[in-house]
């Protein structure tokens, strides 16, 4: 690019050629990435309502089975989307420069992450029927496992931010990592939304 | 700089060339590496191509058992679409997109790297199938509940969905890195609507690509949840739908069909017009066709699905149709440039005359077999095989075939043998249609697609012996083909950097490209930099007269960059 005429961002010291927007390419690259992962998840929710659809009787556990235990996906959906409140701190903080912040923040955020998997083990651990058992099952375990399965990849992310925030590796101009990690993890938030509102609210 | 003149096309490293290979990120090394994978896996699924045709030859089952028949087509079907046709349409766009924008790479080279060796991994789990007691055998399609566990139960099944699920993640890779490179890679100058066709329709099925393969990985996945950890989406038993499978399938089946169409139109456009001597009939129409297709490409899936009784049937109907109609603007987008044209019949012209052509036939079929009344008939019978044929080979892979003798000069430096690809093409012209166009007539008569036998007197022996007649020439034509590539690159003619005397910036460097592309870019005013070059205004700004050259392209009627660069105030 450089024999080139190219402009380059005062903000983010990003070289862009003439008439493109100004948005890192990495980001670009996540962004895409992330509209990929919707069309996955948008795939299995309408396998989840398909089934929900053409269920016969009540649609819910097994019979014999615990009810699903909403309190407790209720706590965990307050922690994940408090993460996505520590992770965008981070985000802001590193933007100024604040490479302390940064660590405090992606650490917290990494904590709740942590916490969440672990709530969910748990909650699985308790529930009392399986993959196996029925549509319902299927699709109960398809969706929040995926789910689940992303927001570890997210931690892993985390864990890596971290690491390379612990070296002193971002600065206010140059953090294109930390936005692209906070845009999965915000994503990987939202995801649940949609996952709990649709398997514990519309009963 | 003065003292120490270093050619910089000189090898830097002392490497050994199979690991410079291995490792490389060079999008044109690794546009390479695609269409050399995709030919291996083109001549594998062919070689079960001639075992399908040659069970059918005759009736009776002279040749293979009823099981091994369907893992022939089964596997046929899979590799020749997943790991031939889309592969190495994303190797050619691997190869010419960031040259045709005038970019020095794509935007992500090692997660280019990693698409592409995602695939060979990908193709040879499906074909392992094989060693572990029988490849997958419920066709490229896997329906449900064929494919649970209860009717496929061997291991095949598993290593096609495992596999599947690998090639897919590679091409949304791909998309990404495609969709990135577009937008964020061009050329000072390079407006979208300047961007050669062939890179609008990348960007297009990079797009489909993004969109509907999650949702085959989506369904793939439940369908290895029902196979292996007792789940239920598809078995009606215990409240799972089968049809289920096929609205997922389809849903990305459909776009898939563009996926690997749009490319072959953007390499028949690249071609017509620089073997017609004239500029692309109508570019920002055949730009709105190609979006107006890819919308549209979402809104059909069910049209796969009229018997299942489950579809609403007008709806989909109407929108099937409807996609016909931006598949025609381009017919005539193709037609009108050639109308008046100084028309040579070099071999890729040749090829992309024949894309027409086949097309032309397999969107006639495709538009019929859309009206419900029509397809309760020719549903799963032969005339369904033949329209597959006429769209995904008479249309994709004689794009593939042009592209190759189109851009072959480029990539390796030296020409083709015109007489030689003369041959190939007549050859694979007539053996195509030996093959294919009888299927249309069996399939009229009621045979269903997907049998191993077919009785005596069910009147179908003597087009079937046609057909397996004409696969075996089409097997043939491949030697032509082969014997040619080999033979230029030992010896071929040296082809300079514009043998066709192109239109697009690839052809602005030199044949095979530096790894860094380009040592200078043309100024770029209109979709044709190259053209204006040495035709054009080569002169007017020698002589220091841009603006006269500006004003003179804004009062051509091809020339639509002079709008947008006015709107976009980049002059």
């Amino acid at each position: 690019m450089t024999t080139r005429t190219a402009t380059a961002d005062p903000h983010t010291g990003h070289v862009t050629a003439h008439g493109q927007s100004a948005m890192p390419t990495a980001l670009l690259g996540m962004l895409l990435f992330i509209a990929s992962e919707v069309m996955f998840f948008g795939g299995l929710f309408a396998t989840y309502f398909n089934a929900r659809a053409s269920a016969a009787g009540e649609w819910g556990p097994p019979a014999g089975a615990h009810e699903l235990d909403i309190v407790l996906a209720g706590v965990l959906t307050a922690v994940l989307i408090a993460s996505s409140f520590t992770m965008q701190f981070g985000v802001w903080a590193i933007r100024r420069g604040n490479i302390g912040q940064l660590r405090l923040w992606t650490g917290i955020t990494l904590i709740l992450g942590v916490a969440f998997l672990l709530g969910q083990l748990y909650d699985y651990s308790t529930l009392g029927f399986g993959l196996a058992d029925g549509v319902f099952g299927t699709t109960f375990y398809t969706l929040t496992g995926f789910h689940g399965a992303h927001v570890f990849g997210g931690t892993v992310g985390l864990t890596i931010l971290l690491a390379r925030a612990m070296r002193g590796q971002f600065s206010a101009r140059n953090h294109v990592a930390v936005e692209a990690v906070s845009m999965y993890w915000h994503f990987v938030d939202v995801v649940w939304i949609a996952v709990f509102s649709t398997i514990y609210l519309l009963r | 700089m003065a003292t120490t003149t270093l050619d910089p096309r000189a090898d830097t490293y002392g490497r050994s060339w199979v690991l410079d290979w291995l490792t490389t990120v060079d999008h044109k090394k690794i546009g390479i590496l695609y269409i050399v994978n995709s030919f291996i896996f083109f001549f594998a699924a062919g070689i079960l191509a001639l075992v399908i045709r040659s069970e059918l030859a005759v009736p009776g089952l002279q040749f293979v058992d009823v099981e091994t028949y369907n893992q022939a087509f089964t596997m046929h079907g899979t590799i020749m679409i997943f790991l031939f046709v889309v592969p190495v349409l994303s190797g050619f766009g691997n190869y010419i997109v960031p040259l045709q924008i005038g970019a020095p790479d794509m935007a992500f080279p090692r997660i280019n790297a990693l698409s592409f060796w995602l695939l060979p991994l990908g193709g040879l789990l499906i074909f392992s199938g094989y060693l572990f007691g029988g490849a997958a055998a419920e066709g490229w399609t896997g329906y449900a509940p064929l494919a649970a566990e209860r009717f496929s139960p061997g291991v095949g099944t598993d290593l096609w969905i495992i596999g599947l699920t690998l090639v897919g993640t590679a091409s949304i890779l791909g998309a990404v890195n495609f969709i990135a490179t577009i937008f964020k890679m061009r050329a000072p100058g390079m407006t979208l609507f300047r961007m050669p066709i062939f890179v609008w329709t990348m960007l297009v099925t990079a797009v489909l690509i993004l969109l509907a393969t999650p949702v085959l990985a989506g369904g793939l996945i439940a369908l290895f949840i029902d196979r292996n950890y007792g789940g239920s989406f598809f078995d009606p038993s215990v409240g799972g739908n089968p049809i289920l499978w096929q609205h997922i399938f389809w849903f990305f089946g459909h776009p898939e069909v563009y996926i690997v169409i749009l490319p072959a139109m953007g390499v028949v456009s690249e071609i017509i017009p620089v073997f017609s001597r004239k500029p692309l009939f109508g570019y920002k129409a055949f730009v709105f066709a190609t979006i107006a297709i890819g919308l549209l490409s979402f809104s059909v899936w069910a049209h796969h699905m009229f018997t299942t009784g489950q579809v609403l049937l007008p709806f989909f109907a109407f929108m099937t149709t409807l996609i016909g109609i931006p598949t025609g603007v381009k017919m005539f987008n193709w037609l009108a440039t050639m109308w008046r044209g100084k028309i040579t019949l070099a071999t890729p012209m040749l090829f992309a005359i024949g894309f027409l052509a086949m097309f032309l036939i397999g969107g006639i079929s495709g538009v019929m077999l859309g009206q419900p009344p029509i397809d309760f008939h020719l549903q799963d019978t032969y005339f369904v095989v033949a329209h597959l044929h006429y769209v995904f080979f008479g249309g994709s892979v004689f794009g593939v075939f042009a592209a190759a003798y189109y851009w072959f000069p480029k990539m390796t430096g030296r020409m083709l043998n015109e007489p030689l690809g003369k041959v190939h093409f007549w050859l694979h012209f007539i053996g195509f249609n030996l093959t294919f166009f009888p299927h249309h007539q069996l399939g009229l008569s009621g045979m269903p697609r997907r049998i191993a036998d077919y009785s005596p007197d069910a009147g179908w022996t003597i087009l079937n012996l046609i057909s397996t007649v004409g696969a075996f020439m089409i097997a043939v034509s491949v030697l032509p083909f082969l014997i040619n590539v080999v033979a230029s690159l030992i010896n071929g003619e040296p082809a300079g950097d514009d043998p066709w005397e192109g239109n697009t910036l690839e052809w602005a460097t030199t044949s095979p490209p530096p790894p860094y592309n380009f040592d200078r870019l043309p100024p770029i005013h209109s979709e044709r930099p190259l053209f204006y070059l040495t035709h054009g205004h080569g002169h007017a700004v020698a002589a220091g007269r841009e603006h006269e050259v500006e004003e003179a392209e804004e009062g051509a009627d091809e020339d639509v960059a002079g709008d947008v660069e006015k709107r976009e105030g980049l002059v």
